[in-house]
């Protein structure tokens, strides 16, 4: 296989079947999630599930202050890595080219040199969060293999994708395949994995916020 | 570099000694009597050094190496091609010091440019190669039908085995454009012709591919400079093109590229980007996964490249550029179409998700059902 023939799957077949696994997993999992129904409360409503469950999904992206706390390396480098994935997956423009294609919509992206900044930035983050998970007894003693394995899942689009960008090792085609290759990995493993947690926060944290609001009291 | 002057003692002898009948005359001969001035000369050899990343101390030894080269002797042979590398090649505006130095060489065996046809012509070949066997260049361009004979012959002879026969005697092998290189337009998909490209065949001597659709007329007048100066091949890189002039992508020469990192496309060709003459990646450039050296010596004299006269790189230095899936779809967008595998996958799990919901509720309502409190007296057992 050329290194033009790889690119050329990784763009088509590849990237096709990666998508059907991502949509049909998501979907059966959602499906699954939500059918399986919850007991009926007999207690009294006190308050609304609606209300508390909606703001629960927005209040719960800033950290309480003991949890701060407790936990400030986790919070900060997790927040840092999270922000700068969002830059460079969805402001980046030859990504914002692939959503326009695949959804129909575009929005304008910021400079290379910016995303560039929040690429390097996230690795740096993402590899001392590995550090730390190594080092600490109690995080080390709940980890497993299932979290290194999704730390590498979504480590390797940054990491491929910052030499690919700057032409770093490889041809330019071969760095590009292999990119595009290490996100297709990362669509595939999502469903499967706690990489699903970017969909069901909104879940978890809905319901949440919903038993406070039945019951009348802040979450 | 510096090693460079010792190369100069492997250049065969012949080369470098003058002759004096017409056909012997040395390249500084042929030069001058077509009028060329000996500061336009030193002019070229200084631009082939800084071209080719050379310091300026080879420059005096490019001119003398030159200067006394013997006409080497070439054979061309074109196969499966459409003539515009050889149309490239031999068509600079102004009788350039590149195009003199093409007229140089021995060029014995042309079946486009020379005068002698059917079987004078195939005997011209047949000399040069039996005179100069294992000295003369071999220079191809066009792939190689490999399904059926014929389906490129000439005078009778298939592809296959002229380029076999030629092959044998030859010191070098250069392969002009990237149907030689690498199979090109005929070997895009579905080959139906079963085009190969010279690689696919000779493994014994040495290739230089010089890539491109046409390829640029310089990049294979600093090649034969290269041959000449030194006797030997520049260096190559993986898929066998001289690294000088292939060793940078069109995206990171390109006069463009700050507006791509701005953020400042051309969304179609007659937009204001377009006319302000921002990037053209959204237009489907593949600049940023081409090899060659457009962006740098440019084409027509310097004049302009493609991407200045406000086309995208349709990237044709590269093997298979023509099954990229398309040239003016972005690198960043699929090669086919996902938007409608992924409704019908989202209805198909859709449907999947509500079966398998239903089993789990099923499941979970025969487990209530077949629940039984535990009494004391179980715990007694």
């Amino acid at each position: 296989m050329s290194e033009v023939e790889f690119l050329s799957w990784v763009r088509g077949p590849g990237f096709q079947i990666a998508i059907v696994i991502f949509i049909a997993g998501v979907i059966i999992r959602f499906a699954e999630i939500l059918l399986l129904g919850r007991k009926t409360n007999l207690a009294e409503a006190k308050g609304s599930e609606m209300g508390g469950g909606l703001r629960t999904i927005v209040t719960r992206s800033i950290p309480d202050k003991s949890t701060f706390k407790r936990s400030t390396f986790t919070v900060i480098a997790g927040y840092i890595f999270h922000i700068g994935l969002f830059v460079t997956i969805f402001l980046f423009a030859p990504h914002i080219l692939l959503f326009k294609d695949v959804i129909g919509l575009s929005w304008p992206a910021v400079p290379t040199a910016i995303v560039d900044a929040f690429a390097v930035i996230s690795i740096i983050a993402l590899l001392a969060i590995l550090v730390h998970r190594m080092r600490d007894n109690v995080l080390k003693f709940i980890t497993t293999k299932e979290d290194y394995v999704v730390w590498l899942l979504t480590i390797l689009p940054l990491i491929t994708g910052y030499m690919a960008f700057h032409r770093i090792g490889m041809t330019a085609p071969t760095l590009l395949a292999i990119h595009i290759l290490s996100v297709e990995l990362l669509l595939v493993a999502f469903p499967f994995t706690k990489l699903m947690h970017a969909f069901t926060l909104v879940l978890a944290r809905w319901y949440n916020g919903a038993i406070s609001g039945y019951r009348g009291v802040e979450s | 570099m510096t090693d460079s002057t010792n190369k100069k003692d492997k250049l065969p002898a012949d080369l470098i000694q003058s002759g004096k009948s017409p056909f012997d005359k040395t390249l500084g001969e042929t030069m001058r009597s077509q009028g060329v001035s000996r500061r336009s000369f030193l002019k070229f050899c200084a631009a082939t050094a800084s071209m080719m990343a050379m310091s300026p101390a080879m420059i005096p030894k490019i001119a003398h190496a030159l200067e006394n080269a013997r006409r080497p002797s070439v054979i061309w042979l074109s196969f499966q091609e459409c003539t515009g590398c050889t149309e490239s090649l031999t068509r600079a505006h102004a009788p350039s010091i590149e195009s003199l130095i093409f007229d140089s060489i021995s060029l014995d065996y042309h079946h486009t440019l020379q005068a002698a046809a059917g079987h004078a012509a195939e005997e011209a070949r047949e000399i040069a190669m039996e005179e100069n066997f294992g000295k003369y260049l071999l220079v191809v361009d066009g792939s190689i039908p490999m399904d059926n004979p014929g389906y490129s012959t000439i005078a009778g002879i298939s592809n296959y085995d002229m380029l076999m026969e030629s092959a044998k005697g030859a010191a070098a092998i250069i392969a002009v454009g990237t149907c030689a290189t690498y199979g090109g337009i005929p070997h895009a998909d579905p080959n139906p012709t079963g085009a190969v490209s010279v690689g696919d065949l000779i493994k014994d001597k040495p290739i230089i591919n010089v890539p491109g659709c046409p390829p640029i007329p310089v990049v294979i007048t600093g090649v034969l400079s290269h041959f000449l100066t030194f006797g030997t091949i520049p260096e190559l890189d993986h898929i066998g093109r001289p690294k000088v002039f292939y060793g940078q992508s069109i995206h990171d020469r390109c006069y463009r590229r700050p507006f791509y990192d701005k953020g400042l496309f051309a969304e179609t060709f007659d937009d204001e980007g377009a006319r302000k003459g921002w990037c053209l990646y959204k237009l489907g450039c593949k600049g940023p996964t081409t090899y060659n050296a457009c962006a740098t010596t440019k084409w027509n004299n310097g004049t302009s490249f493609p991407i200045e006269s406000g086309h995208p790189c349709i990237g044709c230095s590269e093997p298979d550029f023509w099954d990229g899936g398309g040239f003016y779809k972005a690198l960043s967008m699929p090669t086919v179409d996902v938007t409608k595998a992924a409704i019908y996958t989202a209805a198909g799990a859709a449907a999947a998700g509500v079966a398998l919901g239903a089993m789990n509720r099923s499941k979970k309502n025969a487990a209530a059902a077949a629940h039984a409190d535990t009494t004391i007296d179980d715990l007694k057992k």
